[in-house]
């Protein structure tokens, strides 16, 4: 077996084995730190879609977490007051569940996605760096001004939304939805990479010029990997803003962009667990330095310097030993 | 809206437009000879405003915490570019947004180390504060002429120094073809170092400057540094001209946004709406001018090739 599968074998089963251990040993605290770490790998997983897969470096899918967590908050806040979300030219009102706020985040932060991508493919390079970043932080300022739903304070929801056949209060039970949508996640990425768009696609970020001249249109499948990737950032910020009962703007902020850009280069750009491990080693540096220090920004911003100095390919690069191809 | 407030606002808007520049100047030129995307441009900008803060509370003098300013930013720009973003300049760019982002956590979090959570203060001097007497009646803040005035010199400085001297010259050559100018027998790595120090004094004088007029806090830079970035977005990348066109015009639109978009919806809509969506949207005007700008011209105003 290849290294790089023992190592996502054993990254699965120790995140399926930690959190049980801890709600064995009444840890319900180590639960929901797992939970945030889950909660962010599919974050990374979105990002990662377009970067690694795809060569777009995108500095604001915070545009699409925060959605994530506005439509979370949005229809919860009008289920709650039992008010309607509009009532004009048709009545739709708030709901608890979550599976339909799912549906709708995927939705909306598709066509978001399609949106941004749209304007920003039209360029590349830094150009496109920087007007992703510009997106997200219009959407942060508008939220911000937006005080219908508490402007710069956020909104709380006092109730965690439902599931179907399960206690969402009960951070196992949370943990273990979280757990399978981050599953269902990297089987649909990994299927996705090994189809002929994915083929497709990571052929047209190594050589525009050649797949464009056996008849692929580049535009076409960087905007499809674009509108994929922010459709599953926006799924995780939906479940961020569930696992706080909280969305505020801060959730579209670029240091969240930042974020989620470091779990996918601390766990190895285009590998389809990178994030994960990613995201693992980010609590894991936040809880243990968070602890040493209260200024453990220091620590953490001198070991990603190192990582991108000297340790090119992050955790799965230096463990398997080798660089997945990107440019 | 009286014609007197709007003018008021459009040299509010004007100054806001002159210090962007000080900041979209290094950036562009960064990005125009390196290559380098530079997020900690804006820590830059932090370290001058701290640099001038701390000299003006212990000396009491303006001038020598500009001079401090400028020159503490210029020396944290030389370590900087000596110890981490001479590594990266034939890295891709993701590489540089990652290092850049981790240098923006270090800076940050050791100058709150240093000097704290708590704002600093940094007042305007005497001899600059109060109002001075424009034609037409007009008054307007003297320290806020005196930013517009300051940064008016240095871009005519800049334009001078990029056409006219021999430094420009070679920035200008190194611009078209690194490469070429090294095997001229130009110092490349003396030329990255001289023009990351100068895009770092500028940023940390804009800090300073601005330092004055807001409270010097951590994370001051990041906002002005992004809003530097759609600056020589609109500009085009690279050319100081357009940094500078890009800038006054992002520094116009956003400050007559926020003064004109209310009023201008309060003649059909309630006051309260009228309030929120003038606020709202003229929060995103920057942000609309520069996909305005993008449809038509993806590679900014300015930006040639």
């Amino acid at each position: 077996m290849r290294k790089e599968t023992i190592l996502n074998a054993a990254l699965l089963f120790g995140l399926l084995a930690f959190p049980l251990w801890a709600w064995v040993a009444d840890e319900p605290f180590l639960i929901t730190l797992t939970t945030r770490a889950i909660v962010f790998a599919i974050a990374g997983v979105g990002l990662n879609f377009a970067l690694g897969f795809g060569g777009l470096v995108s500095l604001g899918h915070a545009a699409f977490f925060g959605l994530g967590g506005y439509v979370m908050g949005v229809l919860a806040f009008h289920a709650q007051t039992y008010t309607s979300v509009m009532d004009w030219p048709f009545v739709i009102s708030g709901t608890k569940s979550m599976p339909i706020i799912w549906l709708v985040t995927l939705i909306l932060s598709a066509i978001l996605a399609v949106g941004i991508g749209a304007l920003s493919l039209r360029t590349s390079g830094v150009y496109f760096i920087m007007i992703t970043l510009a997106f997200a932080q219009m959407l942060f300022y508008f939220t911000i001004s937006w005080s219908t739903y508490g402007g710069e304070d956020g909104l709380s929801i006092y109730v965690r939304n439902g599931f179907p056949g399960l206690n969402t209060m009960d951070p196992i039970q949370f943990y273990a939805i979280c757990y399978v949508i981050l599953l269902m996640v990297l089987a649909f990425v990994f299927a996705l990479s090994r189809s002929s768009f994915g083929l497709a696609l990571g052929a047209s970020r190594q050589n525009e010029d050649r797949i464009q001249a056996v008849g692929q249109v580049p535009f076409r499948l960087y905007l499809t990997a674009f509108a994929i990737s922010g459709a599953i950032t926006g799924l995780s910020g939906a479940l961020f803003a569930d696992l706080n009962r909280f969305v505020s703007p801060t959730m579209f902020s670029w240091q969240t962009s930042g974020e989620i850009m470091v779990f996918v280069i601390l766990g190895g750009v285009g590998r389809v667990f990178g994030p994960v491990a990613g995201a693992v080693l980010f609590i894991v540096l936040e809880h243990t330095l968070g602890g040493l220090s209260e200024f453990w920004h220091i620590y953490l911003g001198a070991i990603l310097l190192g990582v991108v100095l000297f340790a090119r390919g992050g955790l799965y690069g230096m463990i398997t030993g080798r660089e997945v191809a990107h440019e | 809206m009286s014609l007197l407030l709007f003018i008021e606002q459009t040299l509010n808007g004007l100054q806001f437009g002159v210090m962007l520049f000080l900041m979209a100047a290094g950036l562009t030129l960064v990005f125009g000879v390196m290559g380098l995307i530079n997020l900690a441009h804006g820590s830059l900008y932090m370290i001058g405003a701290f640099a001038a803060a701390a000299v003006a509370g212990a000396t009491g003098s303006f001038l020598l915490a500009l001079v401090a300013s400028f020159v503490c930013a210029a020396f944290a720009g030389v370590l900087i570019e000596f110890f981490v973003i001479r590594r990266l300049y034939d890295r891709d760019h993701l590489d540089q947004v990652l290092a850049t982002f981790a240098l923006i956590l270090i800076l940050s979090e050791a100058t709150r180390w240093v000097f704290g959570s708590f704002p600093l203060f940094l007042d305007k001097p005497d001899w600059l504060s109060g109002t001075v007497m424009l034609p037409f009646g007009i008054e307007y803040s003297l320290y806020r002429l005196a930013i517009i005035v300051v940064g008016l010199v240095v871009a005519a400085g800049l334009f001078w120094m990029i056409s006219k001297t021999r430094i420009g010259i070679r920035i200008r050559a190194g611009e078209n073809d690194r490469e070429m100018i090294g095997a001229l027998g130009v110092n490349i790595s003396l030329l990255y170092t001289f023009v990351f120090a100068l895009g770092a004094a500028l940023a940390g004088l804009a800090g300073a400057l601005v330092g004055a007029i807001q409270s010097v806090q951590v994370g001051m830079g990041e906002p002005v540094l992004i809003l530097a970035f759609v600056v020589i977005v609109i500009g085009g990348i690279g050319s100081i001209k357009g940094a500078l066109i890009g800038a006054i015009l992002v520094g116009l639109t956003d400050t007559l946004g926020r003064s004109l978009l209310p009023s201008f919806f309060g003649l059909f809509l309630e006051p309260s709406s009228a309030m929120s969506l003038g606020a709202s949207l003229s929060s995103m005007s920057i942000y609309l001018l520069m996909i305005g700008v993008l449809l038509f011209r993806p590679k900014g105003l300015f930006g040639g090739v």
